[in-house]
């Protein structure tokens, strides 16, 4: 029998990638050794070395030394001739080497204490911050926001503009209605920045199917091409025609049409 | 040919909505390539260790034989007494009993053919021993004008396979062409899915053996066919916004295409010999209509209109002319050369007319046209390009639209909503003889493929 399947398998894709990674890592001519396990920790020299006098810290560092606020950046130690080393302002006994991921909040200075039978050594390692504050989190999820999330505020926030049939011409409801709109747009915007909104084009269902995707694009691109003429941002609002396919009433009569007729406001993905 | 015509005038007069007489001849004649029409007497076959079935094979036989507007079936009620199985049946005389020819030949059957035979279950196999004799013919014993043993599977798609498979032989004896045998409609369908889903499905041309192509959960329609019926071409949300997607109908398995960057890329309609596509995009803006190979790739940009202009469709003659639906008030059928100049309008502007579709002769097309009706209630026509004479077909069942001509140039596919869903339904040329293929959930946009 035919297979008329049809499927896009995201496990069966997911499998074929990792079939073709590894045959690509497999794939060199000279596999290289992976590198060697790390030293276990050394609370006690493990290399015969003396353990009188105090300990040596051949390095403490942080790499870089100056990172934008919420960028990382990697501590880095190595003591020899300690038996205890310990790091402050929250990280603790460490091994004798090591290295840590961090993310300051702000410019911080750590200090590396060794301990060794004949006293102790220290040293010091600053990491500065810069840039402006955090902004706040997103409110996205935050349905107990009084702005509410963007999805309400889309909802509730923008009107459809309405158009006549077969056209796509901006009457003076829709002028106004756009207007609106835009204000409406640059307050979401303001408070979700990272946003974008669909503009669909929809249209009545008297004409072809296949014209009216055609004129549905044309009624979500004019709509589209007036809001950027007043300010805003073309690139956060995305195009889409549906038109006849999703209509919100299906009466066949000129008042349902006209609801029909219309450009409607989506979050964008 | 001019007098065998004059039998079917009053027929044709009845279609004539203008003063397309000729242009009705032309219809005539692709139902009716050979005039007059044989007159068919078709037993009822019985089957040994096959009856279960052979109500499907009989309804199949007798569908064929009238889907292909070539006979005159006569009435099973008119039938003498004795109805032969084997030729061995027949006599020279049985006192108009029905085991002689003449007892079919004379009134009130009138045949001109007797058409008779039997199925057996042999082997685990269903077999069918078909036959056609001439009634006219005195001996019983001369050469038939068809006999011949047909094998299908032991069940009821065993059945319809074999019944297919003898009314083809019957109507290719009588100088059939273009058998519908095998050819095969697609076409999208709301069903078995998730909430506003449409897939593409396919189905065999009598509506038998539906089965879905896609699998996208998402909204895919408006489905094309390469002319050799190897790819389909259709128009999916399955990425977001609409855009085309291909497939190989053998393997059902995804081909490549290349879309434009744009908001909207729809309706793939394939040049003749399967290498090129021609479809619109807004990659300009505007819908228009664009060329690239079968693939996506190397397109251009071939129309240049303030205007939406949709559904591209290539002529199968004569690949250097284009039909099309264009604004930019209410949409009408224009053509256009295939490298974009000549845009001319063929309807005459009233109303809104979408949806053409050449006749495989390309000369005629389909289409559907609100003319002279309130926007929205379609009805389907026929125009002959050269005069723009035109016929119409539906006469107010509901909306009809999407029409597309089967391989024999003599039926249409069609989507109504006149038994309150869109459906598809099938009809001959002359609006006659409508079929409804599909019941469940909503079936659009069928497109007519050679398999």
């Amino acid at each position: 029998m035919k297979n008329y399947s049809f499927r896009f398998d995201k496990k069966v894709f997911a499998l074929t990638l990792a079939i073709a990674l590894l045959a690509a890592a497999c794939g060199k001519k000279a596999p290289i050794a992976p590198p060697p396990p790390p030293p276990p920790p050394t609370a006690s020299n493990n290399n015969g070395a003396p353990t009188s006098g105090r300990p040596v810290v051949a390095e403490f560092s942080i790499e870089p030394s100056s990172v934008e606020r919420g960028q990382s950046a990697v501590m880095r130690w190595t003591v020899t001739g300690s038996n205890n080393v310990s790091i402050n302002n929250g990280v603790g006994t460490v091994p004798a080497s090591g290295t840590r991921r961090m993310t300051p909040p702000e410019t911080i200075t750590y200090t590396l204490t060794a301990t060794g039978t004949a006293g102790e050594t220290t040293a010091t390692a600053t990491v500065t911050v810069t840039g402006p504050a955090a902004p706040p989190p997103p409110a996205r999820n935050n349905t107990g926001g009084s702005r509410g999330t963007l999805e309400s505020r889309v909802q509730s926030d923008l009107r459809d503009v309405l158009y006549d049939y077969d056209s796509n011409n901006i009457s003076d409801a829709a002028r106004a209605a756009l207007t609106a709109d835009a204000d409406a747009l640059k307050r979401i915007f303001a408070d979700f920045p990272t946003a974008s909104v669909n503009v669909e084009g929809h249209c009545d269902e008297r004409g072809s199917a296949e014209y009216n995707l055609g004129l549905g694009d044309r009624r979500a691109t004019s709509a589209r091409d007036f809001l950027a003429q007043l300010g805003i941002p073309a690139d956060k609002l995305k195009t889409i025609s549906y038109g006849k396919e999703r209509p919100v009433c299906t009466e066949s009569d000129e008042s349902c049409w006209q609801r029909n007729r219309r450009a409607h406001f989506s979050v964008g993905q | 040919m001019r007098v065998k015509l004059a039998g079917s005038v009053s027929i044709a007069a009845l279609l004539l909505t203008g003063a397309a007489t000729v242009f009705a001849q032309d219809i005539q004649r692709w139902i009716t390539s050979s005039g007059g029409k044989p007159a068919l007497a078709v037993i009822e076959f019985r089957g040994s260790g096959s009856q279960p079935f052979m109500d499907k094979f009989n309804s199949t036989l007798f569908n064929d034989l009238q889907g292909s507007a070539l006979f005159d079936l006569r009435p099973k009620s008119m039938f003498p007494l004795n109805n032969p199985q084997r030729p061995e049946d027949l006599r020279a005389e049985d006192g108009g009993q029905g085991f002689a020819l003449s007892d079919w030949a004379n009134a009130p059957v009138s045949a001109s053919h007797l058409v008779f035979g039997y199925t057996a279950a042999q082997n685990g196999v269903l077999v069918l021993y078909g036959n056609v004799d001439d009634t006219s013919q005195r001996n019983p014993q001369s050469v038939p004008l068809l006999a011949s043993r047909y094998t299908g599977s032991l069940d009821e798609a065993g059945a319809i396979h074999v019944a297919h498979e003898f009314a083809n032989d019957i109507i290719q004896k009588f100088g059939g062409t273009g058998s519908l045998l095998g050819s095969r409609i697609y076409f999208s369908s709301k069903r078995n899915g998730a909430k506003g889903s449409e897939e593409i499905w396919v189905m065999d041309w009598d509506g038998s053996n539906q089965k879905q192509l896609t699998r996208l959960n998402s909204l895919s329609f408006m489905p094309s066919v390469s002319p050799d019926g190897s790819r389909v071409a259709f128009t999916s949300y399955a990425k977001g916004t609409p855009r085309l997607m291909m497939l190989d109908t053998m393997s059902g398995r995804a081909l490549p295409f290349y879309n434009q960057e744009a908001s909207l890329n729809q309706n793939a309609s394939f040049t003749p010999d399967g290498k090129q596509v021609y479809y619109a995009s807004t990659a300009s803006g505007t819908a228009q209509i664009f060329a690239s190979s079968v693939d996506g790739q190397g397109f251009r940009r071939v129309s240049h209109r303030d205007a939406v202009e949709v559904e591209p469709k290539v002529n199968p003659k004569n690949p250097g002319q284009l039909l099309l639906v264009g604004g930019p008030l209410h949409p009408q059928i224009y053509q256009m050369n295939s490298d974009g100049v000549g845009v001319e309008r063929v309807t005459n502007g009233q109303g809104e007319a979408t949806n053409p579709a050449w006749h495989p002769d390309g000369q005629h097309f389909a289409f559907s046209w609100t003319s002279g009706i309130a926007a929205g209630n379609f009805n389907l026509f026929v125009m002959d390009i050269g005069s723009r004479e035109y016929l119409q077909l539906t006469h107010g069942e509901g909306r009809n639209e999407n029409p597309s001509w089967a391989p024999d140039g003599k039926h249409l596919v069609f989507m109504s909503n006149r038994s309150g869903t869109e459906q598809i339904y099938t009809m001959l040329a002359n609006g006659t003889q409508i079929k409804q293929l599909t019941t469940q959930g909503i079936n659009r946009f069928p497109v007519w493929g050679v398999k």
